[in-house]
């Protein structure tokens, strides 16, 4: 564990300069154009200043000119990882402007559809987590999977990355015949693999060496930062917009049975599976942000496979998209859901024509990265790429 | 705990520092005066029953109508709004403050108007005041670093007001 206090790591009597090192746009530990400033003396960082804003496309501004289902590709271009997500957030809240409820299976649907791509985004934050901290292979085995999911999304709604298949209303169409079949296919193929990453990075020894006790974010910082999803959870704090969210998020999850990842009394749910949490991890720290999602892989599982019983059992359609031009009703709306990288909201102002007045979404990574001046102040120079990986940022997300 | 509750504790504490409230709206809201928000804030986030303990986000709310034709018609006189939108891990409720300011201090355009910093009540403010005062030109008074923070810092405008042109060049870069 490299502590600033640890002689063998820092020897004190050598006399260094302060330096500026900047660190992006373009680095490959940064994902994507996110550019840091540091202010380093020797190896210690004194000061870590984020400049974003490279990938701002003015996403809310186009929001002004287009009706809510013009505007869902844009969505799709936020998280680009998760762009499932994404739409789903910007459904719920139309629907919930308009007060529009949706029938039983599109329900289902999207519980499928938006659990599936949580997998694929955490499969891309381990792959590149390993990136970051020097391992090429596990960022190969998780492309290898997310291929499949992604070959999945492909036949249901024909592209690869921005999907635009969840709308206000519904979906654009139903699941082809046989997905739910591939699809359950590819868990029972997927679920045993889980075991092999964590041989792979989490109970890795270097691994374990290069994140337990980095970057400890407390629960009353990450509060106070509005952290969210893995960032927050993984500080212990007990916090899941599917359990604990607005009634029309958490009705999407009525009776199904999960259970928040967090750790509680020492103990993660469902702990005995996987390898025990080293002595060195501390609660907070890039380890158990890492671990939280790797958790969550498993909920996910868990959820679609519920989740395809019901939407199989289930009767009625999955659901009508709304006219391209519906005429919004007066009023404002904002919902939050838990996209896998923390609490996406969305707000829409309207003034009772088809375009809505005001867009506005708030980020998750926006706040996660907040919390980056306080995580790296004093540490090595080598830490901060671990400590910005462990956030798990998506710069398309941040500055929309 | 129900909004009009909330608005119950605010009135007897703050007086008339509340000047509305909308509780027939999707997300119930508060009105706030500009000036006493830090101190509503604070009390919304220490006081046991209430816990506030989160800003979600805040955003700036342009009601201005540049076509003078249809400026006309509009029910509403040119403003700015600022939504704060709360909630509460520990108590699991949330709730909408809002503010409402002129498009410029004192009417005179290009005169920011102003607002008294939350950022340190909630350190989410910090960023997302910056963002605010970005793209939609308010001044967020005593934040401790109030740069543009999606735009480039020598950026002319504040593109989220309804009134906003987009330059014809920057830097050399053709911009329309």
């Amino acid at each position: 564990m490299s502590t600033l206090d640890d002689p063998r790591i820092v020897e004190f009597d050598v006399r260094t300069d302060e330096m500026l090192v900047n660190m992006g746009p373009q680095h490959p530990s940064t994902h994507g154009v996110l550019r840091l400033v540091l202010r380093t003396d020797g190896e210690i960082v004194s000061e870590v200043t984020p400049h974003i804003g490279y990938l701002h496309r003015c996403a809310e501004k186009i929001g002004e000119h287009l009706t809510p289902r013009q505007y869902i590709p844009y969505t799709d271009r936020m998280d680009y990882l998760a762009a499932m997500n994404m739409n789903l957030g910007w459904s719920l809240v139309v629907e919930k402007l308009m007060n529009y409820n949706l029938p039983e299976k599109a329900r289902h649907l999207r519980v499928i559809i938006a659990e599936l791509n949580r997998i694929a985004s955490h499969l891309v934050a381990m792959g590149t987590y390993g990136l970051d901290l020097g391992t090429f292979s596990p960022f190969l085995y998780a492309f290898r999977e997310r291929e499949k999911i992604l070959n999945l999304f492909e036949e249901a709604c024909g592209a690869r990355l921005t999907y635009s298949y969840l709308t206000p209303g519904g979906a654009t169409a139903d699941l082809p015949p046989g997905w739910n079949q591939r699809c359950e296919e590819f868990l029972k193929q997927f679920e045993p693999l889980i075991a092999e990453y964590h041989t792979l990075l989490t109970s890795n020894a270097i691994f374990i060496k290069r994140t337990a006790g980095i970057g400890v974010l407390s629960p009353e910082l990450a509060i106070s930062y509005g952290c969210s999803g893995p960032v927050l959870r993984g500080s212990g704090v007990d916090y899941d917009l599917r359990r604990d969210g607005e009634v029309r998020y958490t009705s999407m999850y009525d009776g199904y049975a999960f259970e928040v990842i967090v750790q509680k009394n020492g103990h993660y749910p469902k702990d005995h599976a996987y390898p025990a949490v080293p002595g060195e991890a501390v609660l907070g720290d890039c380890w158990h942000r890492f671990y939280v999602r790797m958790l969550e892989v498993m909920q996910s599982i868990d959820l679609i496979r519920q989740a395809i019983d019901r939407y199989s059992s289930s009767t009625g359609d999955w659901g009508t998209p709304i006219k391209l031009t519906t005429k919004l009703p007066k009023g404002e709306a904002y919902l939050e859901t838990e996209a896998p990288r923390g609490q996406m909201g969305f707000f829409i102002v309207s003034d009772g024509s088809s375009i809505p007045w005001r867009v506005r979404a708030r980020s998750s990574c926006f706040c996660n990265l907040s919390c980056a001046y306080d995580l790296c102040s004093g540490c090595l120079i080598a830490d901060v790429p671990a400590i910005v990986g462990s956030l798990d940022i998506v710069m398309g997300e941040i500055d929309r | 705990m129900a909004a009009n509750a909330f608005l119950d504790r605010l009135k007897k504490k703050f007086g008339d520092s509340i000047t509305g409230a909308n509780f027939e709206a999707i997300d119930p809201w508060i009105e706030v005066e500009p000036n006493s928000l830090p101190g509503v804030c604070r009390y919304l986030r220490d006081e046991a029953e209430l816990k506030f303990d989160v800003l979600n986000c805040i955003t700036a709310v342009d009601y201005f109508e540049p076509d003078p034709k249809k400026a006309a018609k509009v029910p509403w006189q040119p403003h700015l709004e600022l939504v704060y939108h709360l909630s509460s891990i520990t108590r699991k409720h949330t709730l909408v403050v809002k503010v409402m300011l002129p498009r410029w201090k004192d009417d005179t355009e290009g005169e920011l108007p102003e607002v008294p910093t939350v950022s340190n009540v909630w350190r989410t403010a910090d960023w997302h005041e910056r963002e605010v005062y970005d793209l939609s030109g308010v001044n967020f008074l005593g934040h401790p670093n109030l740069v543009r923070i999606l735009c480039p810092e020598d950026w002319v405008g504040y593109p989220l007001r309804k009134d906003y042109e987009m330059p014809l060049e920057y830097h050399g870069i053709r911009c329309r």
